[in-house]
């Protein structure tokens, strides 16, 4: 089989002896055109792997930034199937860059889950985080996802036991994502001893390159998770800086863009350092 | 073999055919694997029966009443018309019923913090209810829309020691004060049970808030026998999440008994304006269960309306959403006007102010007793009473209290 693109990003990530920024932001957020032009932006400004929102009317694993960015896609016609086609404008610039599509099992189901993942593979998705789908619930998305050749990437908590751990593996594929607090997205910061604990208790179980996000916020929370962890996920500080610079009509500031990839920057050096 | 039945359900994944289950974030699953855990070990623990059945009689006030309707059954003119006087439960609805339970398991457990969603405040009544009985800390989410429509509701909450927390995102009704309230739960999950108020969620709670709903049912079919010395011939109920419904059809879902559920068509199903899930809605993903929801072609979650807050919710308790498809109970819908006309003729015709949840049911008895003949049987759930819906039904009325 193939090299996927994520495996051949940890692969290089390792020659490197460093660790994986992975960036969220929210598809259409404020607009489909600043969105793809952040997205273009994002491999330049040091993210290894981009997590694309996919927005949803009841985010409820989401804190109030990223809920705040999804109803502004939505206010601004972000649809699943525009989703995608984000991803194929994104695609004729950048072959190489990991695109995860994070989100919610409700448009999926609606779209067609066959249907949805032969047109998220064919427009370049290489993976999905489907944070209403655990283990239990693996035959809906993960296992037809695995078969077509879709990273169908797990979470593990703060509550997830070395029995669960085992059942979450099962159908993982991609990297495991460790949530690092038990919370939603953009609230409490999280400490670095137990998600070290966690990191290590997985490592011991898989293969699978690990990543922690939930409450990473600043290029120090960066620095210091890419010191236990294969790649550090930021999203919500990333989202909160869109939201700092569109006025009241959500019309973006002409300065958006480079803002955000300005942060990146930030955070980029310090996955590097 | 065991012989065919509609009440074997859910099976060990937590579905009704296609529809329940579990999908909710993977920090929650490890809380609703010890919650079935905890559930299954309290069916056959005769001490947390016992003290199910004490409460029920001796601070709810069970049994309640099956009591003849005898001037509206007069006034219609056909079937014989039975209501199921939940309304004159403690805190005014069959929602108490549910609470009781889940708190006795939350104890169980060792949880010492509940929240809970609310629509109309029904449900954020009773879980503060039963949260004062037994000392324990209460949060109630409610959309900041439902806490302007329902303010005596809410200063009962405040009253009963609850903190009531106003949800501001969304459409500020149930289904954002149900989100907001998973976020908490996410966000506490070492000392907080979440008492969900109606039949949806993930597994168990479809099945569990069914199960302390039924005695509804179970108490119906003693009475009914005793009065008439058989079976009705129809059962009719409405339906937001369903939890009412499901209470008193379960029971009789093997008898050969017509039932209805009454959704919340609220301007009408052929508007954008209604809360019809089975009627106006397709099967979807939300809330940790598949069922019945009202959405866009993207799969986004759409506002529901009602003129009742209880019903004002775009989806429904899974189990309802297969008794839909499998055509065992017939679903119907009744318009915001149906329900204030079925709300006023009750209070005038039975010395009764019903809910505005349940005057859905009355309107639809209105529709179908007429058409019956007189030896029909038709028990009605009378869920809860009206006084908190006064200000609306006078605003709808043109009226100034």
């Amino acid at each position: 089989m193939a090299v996927t693109r994520i495996e051949q990003k940890f692969a290089d990530l390792k020659k490197q002896d460093r660790s994986a920024l992975i960036t969220f932001t929210t598809a259409g957020d404020p607009d489909y055109d600043t969105a793809l032009g952040i997205l273009r932006g994002l491999p330049a400004a040091g993210a290894d792997i981009i997590e694309l929102g996919m927005p949803f009317s009841d985010p409820m694993a989401d804190g109030p930034a990223i809920q705040a960015a999804s109803i502004r896609a939505l206010d601004a016609g972000m649809t699943a199937v525009k989703t995608l086609q984000m991803v194929r404008d994104f695609r004729t610039q950048d072959q190489t860059t990991p695109i995860i599509l994070m989100g919610y099992y409700n448009p999926i189901y609606i779209y067609g889950t066959d249907r949805f993942l032969n047109d998220a593979l064919e427009a370049g998705v290489d993976g999905l985080i489907i944070v209403d789908l655990p283990p239990e619930e693996d035959q809906e998305l993960a296992i037809p996802a695995k078969a077509q050749g879709m990273a169908c990437i797990h979470l593990a908590t703060p509550t997830t036991d070395q029995a669960r751990l085992g059942q979450i593996l099962e159908n993982a594929s991609g990297f495991l994502y460790y949530v690092s607090i038990a919370g939603v997205t953009g609230t409490a910061e999280p400490d670095l001893g137990p998600v070290k604990v966690a990191v290590d208790m997985i490592r011991q179980q898989t293969n699978l390159p690990v990543a922690v996000g939930f409450g990473i916020k600043t290029p120090e929370n960066v620095r210091a998770f890419a010191e236990i962890a294969d790649a550090v996920v930021v999203g919500s500080a990333i989202v909160n800086i869109i939201a700092a610079n569109i006025d009241q009509e959500g019309l973006a500031n002409p300065a958006l863009g480079s803002r955000v990839l300005d942060f990146v920057g930030t955070l980029a050096q310090a996955v590097r350092s | 073999m065991t012989k065919n039945t509609y009440r074997a359900g859910p099976d060990s994944d937590g579905r009704f055919g296609i529809f329940g289950g579990r999908f909710v974030s993977e920090t929650l699953m490890p809380l609703i694997l010890d919650l079935e855990k905890a559930y299954q070990a309290s069916k056959t623990d005769p001490d947390f029966q016992a003290e199910f059945d004490y409460l029920l009689a001796e601070f709810v006030g069970r049994p309640s009443p099956l009591y003849l309707a005898e001037r509206l059954t007069e006034h219609l003119g056909g079937a014989k018309i039975y209501f199921k006087r939940e309304e004159l439960n403690h805190t005014g609805a069959h929602k108490i019923n549910n609470c009781i339970g889940q708190i006795l398991l939350a104890r169980r457990m060792g949880k010492t913090r509940i929240i809970a969603e609310t629509g109309a405040g029904q449900h954020g009544v009773a879980t503060a209810t039963v949260c004062a009985r037994f000392g324990m800390k209460c949060v109630i989410y409610m959309g900041e829309k439902d806490i302007e429509r329902q303010k005596p509701n809410v200063f009962r909450m405040k009253l009963l020691g609850a903190d009531v927390v106003p949800v501001t995102c969304g459409s500020q009704s149930l289904k954002d004060a149900m989100n907001e309230a998973m976020r908490d739960w996410v966000a506490n999950v070492d000392d907080t049970f979440y008492i969900i108020g109606t039949a949806a969620g993930p597994h168990p709670y479809p099945e569990l808030v069914r199960d302390f709903q039924s005695i509804i049912g179970t108490e119906t079919r003693t009475q009914i026998m005793e009065k008439e010395g058989r079976l009705p011939d129809s059962l009719v109920a409405c339906v937001g999440g369903g939890s009412n419904a499901i209470g008193l059809f379960h029971p009789f879902l093997d008898d050969d008994i017509a039932m209805y559920g009454v959704e919340a068509a609220g301007y009408g199903i052929d508007t954008d304006k209604h809360a019809a899930s089975l009627t106006g809605g397709r099967p979807g993903v939300l809330h940790g269960n598949r069922t019945y929801l009202l959405m866009d072609d993207d799969g986004q979650i759409t506002e529901a309306h009602s003129i009742s807050a209880g019903l004002d919710y775009p989806g429904i308790g899974p189990e309802h959403s297969w008794l839909h498809e499998i055509k065992r109970v017939t679903y119907v819908p009744i318009t915001d006007k149906e329900a204030l006309s079925a709300f006023q003729l009750c209070c005038e015709y039975e010395g009764i102010i019903p809910a505005l949840e349940s005057a859905h049911a009355i309107a639809y008895v209105i529709k179908l007793a007429p058409t019956l003949p007189k030896d029909h049987i038709m028990v009605m759930n009378l869920s809860g009473r009206g006084d908190k819906d006064i200000f609306t039904v006078a605003t709808a009325l043109g009226t100034e209290i």
